[in-house]
This record gives structure tokens, C-alpha cells and sequence, in this order.
């Protein structure tokens, strides 16, 4: 009666429609909870997706429900001390029903609903609606690169790329082809030999001149080789140009003694963004981590973060050297360069006039995109003043003032917001 | 005579699942288990979690709500803090029965005789599921409501039949009717039919509002002598399907969809406790059987008990896991009870259930599970030893009072009243608000007044406010809730105003 069915191989996804579609109904209430969950990570550490959390109430399905209070009388189990007639105190929480009502509270709590984004999805919600400035103009796909890639069979090539599977097979249909006529034959003449030995005897011509007949086409059978130089079938292996996109992305950032760890903390948000936006756009980004006090150096990113430095500030510095280090390893023809800029307005005075002319004559030209965005919540500085001539002219110059860390998303969704085609 | 044991590994093959369930079949049939023909498919973890969202349907239409299921699963899932069901099973004919294939041979077997005998021959008898499912017609139909929902979605867009779902979701349990009987689906007929009920539902509607051109409000206010409907009607979404002035006839069908599928599992949830009782209360009979006749081997029965004794534990009030009477444990012991009673009463059994001591527990048990429902159920056979095994006490919540009551436990005095109590607990009736559509403001501002009929004092809950909206999005008008009080007094407790 009973029929069993392996249904393992059918489709596993029935339910990524429903799914697709929730987090499409749920988008807003996403967005924001990818927005906070970036806050956690390090620039770098976007490979995997992301545990999103949003508030159990915004996605409720209601329905007609009694509430608390009034009247209401529940069987429970397990009674080990009470009579009839007893009155005990009501249990903590509303209504009650009796103890230990409120069961789960370790683990995600009631009031908020978990679930996980792959990490496409994760960085498609955080890049809606941004990209880069005139993308259309900067040829991403500069330099090529080879790539190696199987192309089916090829009947020469080197002993170690040999498709045995190949090979064989070719041999075996070779042989079938060969033998099988002959084989046919031998199989006519074996049968013929039988009847005529049934009349003649064995030493009769005729059965001689039949015998070495036989014997010829089993020599000739023999001879087919196994395998032959003419079945052998190499992988094919050709070159494909592909493009490859490459990025490099400096972060340049003021370590000076004013700046504090909160600022070092809101301009390191700033350059995760960026940086998440570029792994969108290219394949491989390479990061220069620039620091800078009254000289700058390049360090590695946990230096740049949080080692303390104090003393003067001389904004220059730090452009000098990424204009040096653009000219000894990324050459602006192979690399599409990209900069941010993080620092709290404090400069030298006399520096910042310098550091306009260092973005304009040699800085500009090169890099794709410059972002200045200045933490500070105090008036601007001379450096702010002088980088706005340099906005003027650079359309790939984009300045910014933050106040807070909640500033920091909506300026960074402006300073790449589409531009309107 | 000891026979070979059927395998002694845990590993399952096709093979020794058919062997189980031919033997398991065997047994069942010898005590008179009717069942549907079974389908028993074997699915992986993946294909189970997308089996749970969709409620068990086999085949469901597209809804967010259900994806929302799914990744609350899937996470519950992937993080350990919840193992799958080892089973879904289905009420249609033939039974589909799912099996996992992350499941032991035992597992295995146990499903087999939980599931595809248990559970399908209680779908077959029970009256409730004879009366209000068509099992021969469920997947058809389900493949119907897919297809027009998606046909929906492609000509008006997918927001507008997503709105639409909402709001006959919110409204699920009100879309079924109680008492009277429904109609048979059939996937032809359907078909047929809905085209021409469109036309025809449209037709009505507007007839019905064409009459009642609107006039100034307050001449209206209390004229309504004759009231529409005339008696209150539970049914909401059949109400709106019919009435509701704006709907287009597309959405009517989609509420009719809605109500048809809420119709078809309404005896599920009328009948967790006996449901579940029978179908432990089988695998538990079935494979001891088998055990007895050595077709297992002690280690088959040992993980068997296991993972039984898991599914029947009832934890007491205080314990930290405790979520009110596990369905699985009830339903159990009281199955097990009957059979008990039959063969062994006690003087006791003797006083309390004079019937069923004596007779053949097979055919007493049969008919507990051809003719009744959890609340029946339970008021006919709950007794006095089962409370007193799962020591049951009734606690008096009267939020008018400082302290709780205990107002019964398992003694000679509170038999009685225990066993009351507990049937009232699974009435549906009680569980759910009693809501129903009251009256319809035809001459007027076209408004919907529900009343709410209170007991107990117990007030509605917080999301009331979003179901009116909901049900205000169905109807197009605004619409109101009243409610009674127990002193037959009635005052306008909510009201959602829609602005045209």
C-alpha cells in the first residue's frame, strides 16, 4: 500500500521566494539594521554575512488576541504543595499563569526577530542607492590580465596533460572498429571449419587452407595495438585575456594629540565604508595607511588605528608621501586610486595652503576620487577653507564635516549618492 | 519462537524502510488501523525547514509571512537551539509522510508508525476531519490557490495581493465557520466555478450598494431598525467576501482562498491532544509489538523509548521549560489510560467509567477517536488517575484580587471540576475571542461594526487596533468594534475611521 518516495534530489529552495520576499517588505527596517551592524567590524572583515536583528514589532502579524487581565481559571501539571483553597502570591510579570510562564529568556529575546544575511545581501542593502561619482568615465576594467582555461581536447600537447579517460576511450572504439570485420570473418570461417570437419577429415586440403585462414585473421586481430600514438588526447589549455580591476585606497589620518580615540573610532567607520564600497567595484584593492603627525609615515592598519602620537600637525606631510608612494607602486595608468582623508581640521597654519597646491598640481590628477571628511564639532579651520578652492575645482573632490558617529552614514551615502544621469 | 531481527544497524536504506513499514503495516492492520494509502518521502534538513514554513502544505502560495518562518527556523535551526520535527504529515489521500534523512533507522520506524498509522488513520475517522477536510481534493486545491495567487500577482502586482494576504491573515481564525457544514472542493469545479462566481459576487455587491446611496449621516444614526446582517455572523472573512462593497473580484477569491485553507486545518486545531495522544499512543503499541515478535533487537527499542519518553515528558509548572500541558503527554496518557480501564479497572475505574470497564479496548478506543474532539474528549474520559498522575491543579487568576486562587487539585473533591476545567481550556470558543460581525451601516457611512462579546472580564489584546486596520483595508469603509459586557451593557471600544 504504502509507496516511498526519494524526494532529497528535488529543489531545496521552495522557501527563497518567501524569503526574498520578506526581506524585500522588511527593507527599510533592514537597512537600518545593517547601518548599525557595521559599526562592530574592521575594515577589512566584510567577508561573511551579517546577523541581522529588527524589532519583533515592526514585522508582527497581528490577530484578535485575548489581553491581560480579568478572569481566567488554568489547569497546570505538576502540583506537589498546594491544597484547595490556597492563595499565593502572583508571579512576577503580567496576568500569570501559574510559574515559570516566561520560559526562554536566555538567548535572542522576545522582543526582537534574528536572522542572517549572506554577505551579498548584507552589502547590497548597504550600497544601495550609492555609487561612484562619474563611474561611466573611469575606464574600471584597465588592465588585463591572462587567465588559463580548460578548452576541451587537443590531439598534442605534453605527457602530463594526458586525459587518460580520453585516450581510452578513443582506443577502445579504434580497436571495435578495426577487429570487429575481421572478427566477423573468423567467426564465419570457425563455424564453416565445424561443418566441413563433420564430412572431412582433418588433414584434408580444405581444412587446411581453411585453418590457416583462421590463423591469419587471429594474427591480423593480434595486431590491432591496444592503444596507439593516434588515440592519445591532451587537455587543451588556452590563454583568455580577462579584465581585472585593481584599486588602491589611501587612508590618510591625523594622529596628532588631538585627536582622540572617538575620532580615530568615527574616521575608521568612514574608511570602512569606503573600503566596502570599493570591494563592489573591483576585485583587488590594496590599502596605504597613511599617519600622520608633524611627519607622516605608513604603517599597518592596527598602528594606524591605535597607536597614540602626539605633538604638532602638518597636514602636507601626509599628501607628500602619498603622492611618493603613487609614483614608486601604483602607477595612476595601472591602478584606479582612491583617498580618504580623516582629521579634525587642526593644520598648521602656513601648512594648509601648501597642501592645496600639493592636491591640485600633483594629487588630483592621479587619484579617481579624494574624500576629506573633518570630525570636529567646532568652527572650520584654514584647512577646511583651503580645501574648498580645491573643491571648486575637482569634481572628484568631495568634502564632508561630522559631528558625531551618527552622522556618518548619511555623509557617506552624500558624498557618493548617483549622481542624476 | 524468536525471529531474525529486520536490521541491526542504524543505518537506513530504502529497503529496510519498506520492510518496517510492511511489518509495522501488518501489525496496524491487525488491530483494525484504517488508514489512507501512505506516501512516504524522504527529504533532507533543508527541504524540512522549507516544509515548516509553509504551515504543512505541501503546496502553498507565495507570502512573506512564510519566509519569515523560514529564516526564524533556519537560524533556530543552524544555531542547535532546536532540533527539526522528525515528521510532517499531511492530511490529503494518499497521506504524505515526510521522513528526514538525517534520521536513524529507529527514527525512522518510529515516524513510520507515528505518522503514516497514527496520525492518518485518526485524518481518516476522526468526524471532525470527515466533516470539514476533503482529503482526496486538499492538493489540488492548494496548487489551485498557488497558481491564482500568482496569476494575481502578474496582473495586478504583487503589493496590491500582498496587502490583500495580510489582511485575510490577520483575520485567519475568523474565516471559519463553526457549525455549519462546508461545501467539497474539487479542483475542476473550482475552476469552473470561479470565474462565474465572479461575475455573479460582483453583481450582488453592487446591487446591495446601488439601493444605499449614502445620505447625511445623522439621519441615519439610529434608524437602522433592521439591522444587516440580521443575526451576528462569526464567519468575518466569509462575511467580507460576500459584503464587503469594494473588494475587487479578485481579492473576494483571494479571501475565499484564505478562509478555505483556514476551514481545512480548523479540526487540526481542534484536535492536538487526541490527534497526538493517538498517534504516540500507536507507535508506542505498534513498535512494542514488533519488538515482542524480535523483529528489533534491544538497542531499536532502548533508542526508541528514548526518544519516546522525550516526546511524552510533561514538565510541572516551575520547571524552567514549562509551556503549559504538552498535547503529546495528555493525549498519551490518556489513551493509554482507556486501554487500561478496559483491561484492568480498578473499583474506582468502576465508579467513574461504569462503560468502558470490560470491553475490548481495541473498538473503545476506536470509537474515543472516531467521535470526539479535544474539549469532548477530554470531559468524557479524563480520569481520576491521570490527574492524579500528572497532578493537575486549577489556579484562579482574578486580576480583582491580590492573590492567586487554587481553586481544585488532584483530589476526591477536584476530579470533577478538574476535569471541567481543562475541557473548557481547549475549547476553541473560549480560547479566542468571540468577535462577530454585528451590523452594517448601509444607509449611512457604509461602516462595519463587529461586536465583541466578553466573558470573564478579559479584555481584548494590543494588536486590535492593527487587525481593525486590516479588516478597515478588506472592507473599505471605516469600521467600529463594540463591546458587551457581561451586564449586557455595550460601549464603542474601538473604532478605525476610513477617510475617502
Amino acid at each position: 500500500m504504502s509507496q516511498i518516495i526519494d524526494r532529497r534530489l528535488n529543489g531545496k529552495n521552495k522557501s527563497a521566494v518567501n524569503r526574498t520576499r520578506f526581506i524585500h517588505r522588511f527593507k527599510n527596517q533592514i537597512k537600518r539594521a545593517v547601518a548599525d551592524a557595521i559599526n562592530g567590524r574592521s575594515i577589512t572583515d566584510i567577508e561573511h554575512g551579517e546577523n541581522v536583528r529588527i524589532p519583533s514589532k515592526d514585522i508582527s502579524e497581528p490577530v484578535f488576541h485575548h489581553g491581560h487581565g480579568g478572569v481566567r481559571e488554568q489547569i497546570h501539571p505538576g502540583n506537589r504543595e498546594f491544597v484547595t483553597g490556597d492563595r499565593v502570591p502572583r508571579p512576577d510579570g503580567k496576568g500569570g499563569k501559574g510559574r515559570g510562564n516566561k520560559a526562554s529568556n536566555q538567548g535572542d529575546g522576545e522582543d526582537e526577530f534574528v536572522f542572517e544575511l549572506s554577505r551579498d545581501e548584507f552589502l547590497e542593502f548597504f550600497f544601495e542607492d550609492l555609487e561612484l561619482p562619474d563611474l561611466i568615465k573611469t575606464e574600471l576594467a584597465k588592465l588585463e590580465s591572462e587567465k588559463i582555461v580548460r578548452a576541451g581536447y587537443t590531439v598534442s600537447g605534453v605527457p602530463s596533460n594526458i586525459n587518460v579517460v580520453r585516450s581510452l576511450r578513443g582506443a577502445l572504439s579504434r580497436r571495435i572498429a578495426l577487429q570487429s570485420p575481421l572478427r566477423k570473418k573468423l567467426h564465419e570461417k570457425e563455424e564453416d571449419l565445424e561443418r566441413l570437419l563433420l564430412r572431412l577429415g582433418e588433414y584434408e586440403p580444405a581444412v587446411v587452407e581453411l585453418k590457416r585462414e583462421i590463423e591469419t585473421l587471429k594474427r591480423r586481430i593480434n595486431s590491432v595495438p591496444f592503444i596507439d600514438e593516434f588515440d592519445l588526447r591532451y587537455n587543451n589549455r588556452i590563454r583568455q585575456r580577462s579584465p581585472t580591476t585593481q584599486a588602491v585606497m589611501f587612508c590618510i589620518m591625523d594622529v596628532s594629540g588631538s585627536m582622540d580615540q572617538e575620532k580615530k573610532d568615527i574616521a575608521k567607520r568612514f574608511f570602512m565604508l569606503l573600503y566596502l564600497f570599493l570591494t563592489r567595484t573591483y576585485d583587488k584593492i590594496e590599502l596605504v595607511f597613511i599617519r600622520h603627525h608633524t611627519i607622516a609615515l605608513e604603517v599597518d592598519e592596527q598602528d594606524f588605528f591605535y597607536s597614540r602620537e602626539t605633538g604638532g600637525t602638518v597636514v602636507s606631510s601626509a599628501l607628500d608621501l602619498m603622492h611618493q608612494i603613487i609614483a614608486e607602486r601604483y602607477p595612476s595608468n595601472l591602478w584606479n586610486i582612491y583617498a580618504a582623508q580623516a582629521s579634525d581640521g587642526d593644520n598648521w597654519n602656513d601648512d594648509s595652503p601648501i597642501c592645496r597646491d600639493i592636491l591640485m598640481e600633483k594629487v588630483m590628477p592621479l587619484v579617481r576620487y579624494f574624500a576629506y571628511i573633518e570630525i570636529t564639532a567646532d568652527v572650520h579651520q584654514n584647512l577646511w577653507h583651503e580645501y574648498l578652492s580645491v573643491k571648486k575645482r575637482f569634481a572628484s573632490f568631495a568634502m564632508q564635516r561630522i559631528e558625531s558617529i551618527s552622522d556618518i552614514y548619511p555623509v557617506f551615502r552624500k558624498l557618493f549618492q548617483k549622481q542624476a544621469a | 519462537m524468536k525471529r531474525q531481527p529486520i536490521a541491526t544497524s542504524s543505518e537506513w536504506t530504502f529497503e529496510l524502510i519498506k520492510r518496517y513499514d510492511d511489518e509495522i503495516g501488518r501489525i496496524a492492520a491487525s488491530y483494525g488501523l484504517d488508514t489512507y494509502p501512505n506516501q512516504i518521502e524522504v527529504i533532507s534538513a533543508e527541504q524540512m525547514m522549507d516544509a515548516y514554513s509553509s504551515v504543512g502544505m505541501p503546496v502553498g502560495y507565495n507570502h512573506w509571512s512564510f519566509g519569515k518562518a523560514f529564516l526564524s527556523t533556519e537560524k533556530h535551526y543552524r544555531r542547535g537551539l532546536m532540533g527539526l520535527a522528525y515528521e510532517i504529515v499531511i492530511n490529503s489521500n494518499p497521506c504524505i509522510a515526510y521522513l528526514m534523512e538525517e534520521n536513524t533507522l529507529t527514527m525512522q520506524a518510529l515516524v513510520i508508525a507515528h505518522a503514516c498509522y497514527g496520525h492518518n488513520s485518526f485524518f481518516k475517522n476522526n468526524y471532525l476531519f470527515q466533516t470539514w477536510t476533503n482529503a482526496d481534493a486538499i492538493i489540488d486545491y492548494l496548487l489551485f490557490a498557488k497558481n491564482y495567487v500568482r496569476h494575481c500577482e502578474e496582473r495586478y502586482g504583487q503589493e496590491a495581493v500582498e496587502f490583500t494576504l495580510d489582511s485575510c491573515h490577520a483575520l485567519m481564525n475568523y474565516g471559519v465557520d463553526r457549525y455549519k457544514r462546508p461545501m467539497r472542493l474539487s479542483l475542476a469545479k473550482e475552476q469552473a466555478r470561479q470565474a462565474e462566481r465572479e461575475e455573479y459576487l460582483q453583481f450582488q455587491v453592487n446591487e446591495l450598494w446601488r439601493k444605499t446611496i449614502p445620505i447625511a449621516a445623522k439621519d441615519t444614526a439610529e434608524s437602522g431598525a433592521e439591522r444587516f446582517p440580521p443575526e451576528p455572523q462569526e464567519n468575518l472573512l466569509y462575511f467580507v467576501e460576500k459584503n464587503a462593497p469594494l473588494l475587487e473580484p479578485w481579492q473576494r477569491e483571494i479571501v475565499r482562498i484564505v478562509r478555505k485553507i483556514a476551514q481545512y486545518f480548523y479540526p487540526q486545531r481542534q484536535t492536538q491532544v487526541m490527534n497526538e495522544g493517538w498517534a504516540t499512543f500507536w507507535h508506542y503499541t505498534l513498535l512494542n509489538r514488533l519488538y515482542d515478535e524480535g523483529l528489533v533487537n534491544d538497542g531499536f527499542i532502548i533508542e526508541f523509548l528514548q526518544s519516546h519518553t522525550n516526546v511524552v515528558f510533561q514538565p510541572p509548572f516551575d520547571h524552567p521549560g514549562y509551556s503549559g500541558i504538552n498535547p503529546y503527554a495528555l493525549g498519551f496518557a490518556m489513551m493509554t489510560d482507556i486501554r487500561r480501564m478496559c483491561e484492568n479497572p480498578t473499583d474506582e475505574d468502576k465508579r467513574w467509567f461504569p462503560n468502558l470497564v470490560n470491553t475490548d479496548w481495541v473498538k473503545t478506543l476506536d470509537f474515543a477517536m472516531r467521535n470526539f474532539k479535544d474539549e469532548s474528549f477530554i470531559a468524557q474520559y479524563l480520569s481520576p488517575k491521570v490527574i492524579r498522575d500528572l497532578k493537575l491543579f486549577s489556579v484562579l487568576d482574578d486580576d480583582s484580587k491580590r492573590e492567586l486562587e487554587i481553586t481544585a487539585i488532584h483530589d476526591d473533591s477536584g476530579y470533577q471540576a478538574i476535569r471541567q476545567m481543562l475541557s473548557n481550556q481547549y475549547n476553541l470558543g473560549n480560547r479566542e475571542p468571540n468577535i462577530q460581525v454585528y451590523n452594517v451601516n448601509r444607509r449611512g457611512d457604509r461602516s462595519l461594526t463587529l461586536r465583541y462579546y466578553q466573558h470573564s472580564r478579559r479584555p481584548l489584546g494590543d494588536s486590535t487596533e492593527e487587525v481593525l486596520k486590516h479588516l478597515g483595508r478588506l472592507w473599505g469603509f471605516s469600521v467600529r468594534l463594540e463591546t458587551e459586557f457581561e451586564d449586557g451593557k455595550v460601549e464603542l471600544t474601538h473604532e478605525l475611521n476610513v477617510e475617502h
